[in-house]
Parts: structure tokens; C-alpha cells; sequence
């Protein structure tokens, strides 16, 4: 099997979806001749036509409101927005339609539509390219919010999100974009969404993290092992439903937990996590349930955006805390 | 003044033209040669009845809200024409995309009257409705339909399919971003598409002229590439015939096209409104000359073509269906509260399994 790199496997999950569905559309600004800004749909106009790959005018707003349409209709179409911190045009039709269309049409029109976009800091971009605002989305009823951390599973779960009957925003973590590498079979199997995947099996504490935190929480797993701290790593991979059996089976298991995101920390998705640890697994805890954020402030830019995103360092320590609390 | 005089020896590179349209006079006179679809006594007086019913529809419904048996309610008065000569023109499988004060075009396409009620009366099964499977449903967030429109056209475009997305919207709506986002993107693909603005002068209290600072809606077409026209919206004869060519133009390929509808609201904007809290009746009361019923009727009557039996079996006629629109409207029991969930997903999601459960009363085993 060829190594991959995250965005390649991106690129070679909507090829597939193009090639098997005649109703796949690929659209947003850049994402035909140029290939898109990160190269995530290159080739794709080349071999499905600018009707099928299409540059859309620069208006987000549009592209989403574009896909409900198109979907209404019976494609599948697959928008791009060039950065997280451009998405926020689209909210008005993730919350008023496309989240929607299908519950208050009971069933008469659908919206199977996936909006992809580039998520989190660490790249060196400019302002307003480096968010992190999944929590927000992932709010939202009708809605399913996907992130993958592997070239192999972006790869299955954008398959699955493009396939899927109801709107996905898939948020694709920029960091890991040519840094995260992997073997990917390109045979068109997706993976399921709505299910964790637990990436390193542990006994004494539970880390859970997503995207590209999964990087430094994994580089923490293996510091805490050094120490003789056995940690069990979950990727939510999926925000929106989340799988909360894995979470709590996880904890049940270890007594211990703590939750890795990049987002700020007030009203974060890991204060969801912290909730349901705290409604359906106190009994099994041995220690608070902590979680390791970005701070409650703007996300910097390139000269101390290293400084607020979660390190290692910080992951270790809130572990260790964990695991020494009595 | 030397820069004027400066600026007029450079060439011009564009010329715009906005064209009025109408035919029927406020007195049901003629101000113009009428259409050939006019030739047809009965599409007329079916476009007659049709008004007739929408304003006798809303009438009740708001009977039915200020008795407490129906929520808000937005009528059409004065503006029956429009959104029943657009929806006159259209072909079933055309798609239509309303806003929320477009019954005239629902009724027409056959969406019944009590589904209509249940809709304002807080129940989403009013949008699971009769009338064509692909219709988009009521739109209240203003404007946000437009792009919806030009996905569907896109859609039908790309699928080589003879079909029109028609996408009608207030004065109000030409002041957001997410129109003028459609209207773009639908003159670069020259998209199957025809944009209707029911200019109605008020945006609840918020008059024209604070709306926008451009001579006519019709204009902000020509930025986006393509046509517009205004139109009497008063007048359905009009409306009907700005509709059939732009309908017919766009599936022939030509492109999309925008209709200004001139009418004027006369009614509150919706019942929970006042609008004597922003405009004279005597405003409202000038345009009652104009609208549209009366115009019509007059034109029948004058040909000899509608009579004051035709008018009072119409009357009968509308009261029964009306009435027993209602009465199944309101014999429609609620949903059950679980239900709530259903549609939410194609399949609900484990994660929210438990909470159905709850609303359906099955947690207490």
C-alpha cells in the first residue's frame, strides 16, 4: 500500500466518491484549476469536468447555501470553505436549513451535503486562518461534525460523510495536512462515523483528543509510559453525535481522564465530555476529570500561537496530576 | 464644472435599460395590447378565482388567529397577483422556492389550504404538503432561499433537465448579501432561474426608501449580468406574462431573469403586527385603487366575461372549501411529542436514542 499524506488521502477519498457517484459535485473558491489552496482537490476538475468541479465566486454564504440547494435536488455536493475562520458566513444556512431541511420538511427533502474546511493553528498563517470553533457546529441539531487525525481515516470517514443522507461539516486538521503520513488502500471502504476510535489501549488514565491534538496527545502517551502511566488514547473522530459509549467504557475502565482540544476552554467540546463523565461515570472516577485547551483568549498569531495551543508538556502534567490525586 | 466636462468626453462602455411593464389599468381598462395567453377566458377567470380565494383564505386565518386557534400569520393582501401569476406560468416540475407570504403560489401548485394552516398553526407536517414533491418549503429567514435557488438550478442545469427554479422574495430580502450571492452566481452560469421580488414598500415598518438608494430592485440584476424588469404587480395579467417569458427564456437556455413585482402591502405585515404604529391608513387606503382583485374583476365584468351570479357562486364555493379546510386542520391532532426526533437524521443516532425514549414516556419501566 503507498504512503500518504493526510490531504493526499482527502484528495483520493472525493476522486473515489467522483468516480462512483455521478451525483458527487466538488465546489468553492479555487478548488478547480488551482486544485485548491491546499491541494486537496487537485486532478479533480481534470478528471471530472468543470461542471462537476466547480470555482465558485468568493462568497461562503453562497457555497452553503449553494450545497442545500444542490442537495434538495438530489446531488451530493462537497463545498469547500477555505478556513475555518471563514465558515461563519455559512452558519445562517448550517442552522436554519441545512440542519433542518429534512425535520422540518418531515422527510420530503433531504440535505446530503458535506462541507469541508481546514481546522486549527499551527501552520504560521495569517489572522483568521487558525481556528478552532467545532464546539460551535457541534451544537447543532441534524448536524454531524466529523474530524479525522490520519491520513486512513480521513480517508474512510470523508467517504462515509460524503455518503452519508444527512450534512456533515468535515473538519480537516491543517496541521497534519503534509505532516500526518500513512498507508491508505484506496478501495472505497469508509469507516463508520459516530464512532471513536481508541488508538492506544491503556489502564491508568484516559486521554481524549481529536484532530491534529491527537499528535501531541499520543507524544504524551508515550512520555507517561516512560513513567510507568499506562494512558488509553481516544480519537472522537466524530463531535457530532459523539460516541459516548467509548468515553465511558474507556473511563469505567481506568478511573481517570483527561481531555486534550486546541479550542478555548470556556464551552469547548470537552466540557461536553466532562458532562457526561460527570452524569453517567462519576462512580468510576478516581480523580477530577481535567481538560487541557487553548486558552480562554483570541488565537495568536504566528509568533505566540505555539504558546497557547496544548503541549505535551501540559498534557503529561494534567496526566500525571491524575493519576497521583487521592 | 471642467471634471464634468472632462468625464463626458470619455466614452461610455455600457447602457442599461429597465423597462415597466403592465397592461391592465387600476379601473380594469386596457393601457396596452394584451397578451395571447389573455385570449383565454377561462385562464383568466381561474386566475380571478385564484386571488379570490387566497384573499378570502387569509381572511379566515386571521379570524382563526385572533380567536387563539392559530399562530402568526403573514397575508397577502393587495399582492394576490403576484404570487399567483408567477405560480400560473410555472410547470409542475419546476421548482419553487417561496418565502413566507407566497400562498397564492402554493395554493395554485396544489398544496390544500389546511396544510397551509397547520404549517402556521406549529406543525411541520404542513411543509410535508401536496403539492410538488421537489417544492421548497416556507422560507422565514429572509432571503436565505436565493442561494437555495440557485443550487436547485445548478442541479437542474447540470442534469441537462428542462426545468426552472423560481425563487420568489420580499423588498426586504434585495438588501441581503445572500441574494445578491445567488443573483451572481446565477448570471456567471447563465443558471435556469427567475428571481421574483414582491416589492411591497414595507419591510414590516421599514419603508422602501430606507431599503435601498437605487431607482428600482430591478436595476441590481444588471450587476449580477443579466435581466430585470419591473412589473405591476397589481396588475396579474402582467404578472403572468413577465413570468411566462422569463420562465420560458430560462429553460430555453437564455439564462435567469429578475422581476420586480410593484404592489403595495395593505395588510400588517403579519398578525402579530400593527402597522399603524408606522404608516397613515390613509397611505394604505390610496393604494386600495390599485390592487389587484377589484382591477381584474373589473376588466371580467366589463367584458362580459364574469357576472354578479359567477361572483357570489365564487363566494359559496370558497366558503365551503375554506371551511372545511379548517375543520380538518383543526380536527388534526398534535404529533406525538417523540416524533420530534424523527427526521432529525435519516437514521437517530444512538446518542439521542435515550432522550426519544424519555418524551415517549419509556424511561419510567
Amino acid at each position: 500500500m503507498p504512503e500518504v499524506t493526510l490531504v493526499e488521502a482527502i484528495n483520493l477519498a472525493l476522486g473515489r466518491a467522483m468516480a462512483d457517484d455521478p451525483d458527487v459535485v466538488v465546489l468553492g473558491e479555487d478548488v478547480g484549476v488551482n486544485g485548491g489552496v491546499f491541494r486537496a482537490t487537485v486532478g479533480l476538475q481534470e478528471r471530472f469536468g468543470p461542471e462537476r468541479v466547480l470555482d465558485t465566486p468568493l462568497a461562503e454564504l453562497l457555497i452553503s447555501g449553494l450545497c442545500v440547494g444542490m442537495a434538495a435536488q438530489g446531488l451530493k455536493p462537497v463545498g469547500e470553505i477555505q478556513f475555518m475562520g471563514f465558515i461563519y458566513p455559512c452558519l445562517d444556512q448550517l442552522v436554519n436549513h441545512a440542519s433542518r431541511m429534512r425535520n422540518r420538511t418531515q422527510g420530503r427533502l433531504t440535505c446530503p451535503m458535506v462541507l469541508r474546511t481546514p481546522h486549527g493553528a499551527g501552520i504560521r498563517a495569517p489572522e483568521h486562518h487558525s481556528e478552532s470553533t467545532e464546539a460551535m457546529l457541534a451544537h447543532i441539531p441534524g448536524l454531524r461534525v466529523v474530524m479525522p487525525s490520519s491520513p486512513e481515516r480521513a480517508y474512510g470517514l470523508l467517504l462515509a460523510a460524503i455518503r452519508d443522507p444527512d450534512p456533515v461539516v468535515f473538519l480537516e486538521p491543517t496541521r497534519l495536512y503534509r505532516a500526518a503520513k500513512g498507508e491508505v488502500d484506496d478501495n472505497g471502504e469508509a469507516l463508520p462515523l459516530d464512532l471513536a476510535f481508541i488508538l492506544r489501549e491503556g489502564r491508568d488514565v484516559t486521554l481524549i483528543s481529536w484532530g491534529a491534538m491527537l499528535k501531541e496527545t499520543m507524544a504524551a502517551a508515550d512520555a507517561l509510559a516512560d513513567e510507568g502511566i499506562a494512558a488509553e488514547v481516544i480519537d472522537l473522530a466524530t463531535l457530532k453525535p459523539y460516541d459516548e459509549n467509548t468515553v465511558l467504557g474507556s473511563v469505567a475502565k481506568t478511573g481517570r481522564c483527561v481531555i486534550v482540544h486546541e479550542a478555548a476552554h470556556t464551552g469547548g467540546f470537552g466540557a461536553e465530555i466532562a458532562a457526561l463523565i460527570a452524569e453517567h461515570g462519576l462512580s468510576s472516577l478516581l480523580a477530577p476529570v481535567t481538560r487541557v485547551t487553548g486558552y480562554d483568549t483570541v488565537i495568536p498569531m504566528a509568533r505566540l500561537e505555539q504558546r497557547y495551543m496544548p503541549s505535551v508538556g501540559r498534557i503529561v502534567t494534567a496526566a500525571r496530576k491524575a493519576c497521583q490525586y487521592n | 464644472m471642467a471634471s464634468k466636462r472632462a468625464n463626458e468626453e470619455l466614452p461610455v462602455i455600457a447602457h442599461f435599460e429597465v423597462r415597466r411593464r403592465n397592461y391592465l389599468a387600476p379601473d380594469g381598462s386596457i393601457d396596452r395590447p394584451l397578451p395571447a395567453f389573455a385570449t383565454d377566458v377561462r385562464l383568466l377567470v381561474e386566475l380571478y378565482r385564484s386571488m379570490v380565494l387566497l384573499r378570502l383564505f387569509d381572511r379566515k386565518a386571521v379570524a382563526l388567529q385572533r380567536t387563539g386557534r392559530l399562530g402568526t400569520y403573514a397575508v397577502s393582501l393587495g399582492q394576490e397577483a403576484v404570487s399567483v401569476g408567477i405560480a400560473s406560468a410555472m410547470r409542475e416540475d419546476d421548482v419553487l422556492l417561496p418565502s413566507y407570504r407566497d400562498n397564492g403560489a402554493l395554493l395554485w401548485r396544489g398544496v390544500k389550504p389546511e396544510e397551509i394552516l397547520l404549517f402556521w398553526g406549529g406543525d411541520e407536517r404542513g411543509n410535508h404538503f401536496s403539492g410538488p414533491r421537489h417544492d421548497f418549503p416556507f422560507c422565514v429567514p429572509v432571503g436565505s432561499q436565493a442561494p437555495h435557488a440557485a443550487g436547485v438550478a445548478y442541479a437542474l442545469k447540470l442534469r441537462k433537465e428542462p426545468r426552472v427554479a423560481v425563487c420568489l422574495f420580499g423588498d426586504g430580502a434585495t438588501s441581503k448579501g445572500d441574494v445578491y450571492e445567488a443573483m451572481n452566481f446565477a448570471g456567471v452560469h447563465k443558471l435556469p432561474l427567475v428571481f421574483v421580488a414582491t416589492n411591497n414598500q414595507w419591510a414590516i415598518s421599514v419603508p422602501l426608501r430606507l431599503q435601498t438608494g437605487a431607482e428600482t430592485l430591478a436595476q441590481k440584476a444588471i450587476a449580477a449580468g443579466f435581466s430585470g424588469e419591473q412589473v405591476d404587480g397589481s396588475d396579474v395579467v402582467a404578472m403572468r406574462a413577465a413570468a411566462e417569458e422569463a420562465i420560458a427564456a430560462a429553460r430555453d437556455g437564455k439564462g435567469p431573469h429578475f422581476i420586480e413585482a410593484v404592489t403595495y402591502r395593505l395588510g400588517d405585515h403579519t398578525t402579530s403586527d400593527d402597522a399603524s404604529r408606522y404608516r397613515s391608513a390613509d397611505a394604505a387606503q390610496a393604494h386600495w385603487k390599485e390592487e389587484p382583485v377589484a382591477r381584474l374583476r373589473s376588466y371580467l365584468v366589463g367584458r362580459k366575461m364574469w357576472t354578479k351570479a359567477d361572483e357570489e357562486q365564487l363566494a359559496a364555493e370558497c366558503h365551503e372549501r375554506i371551511e372545511a379546510a379548517v375543520e380538518r386542520y383543526l380536527n388534526t391532532p398534535p404529533r406525538r411529542a417523540e416524533t420530534m426526533f424523527d427526521n432529525l437524521y435519516a437514521e437517530l443516532p444512538e446518542a439521542y436514542a435515550a432522550q426519544r425514549r424519555e418524551l415517549a414516556g419509556e424511561d419510567d419501566a
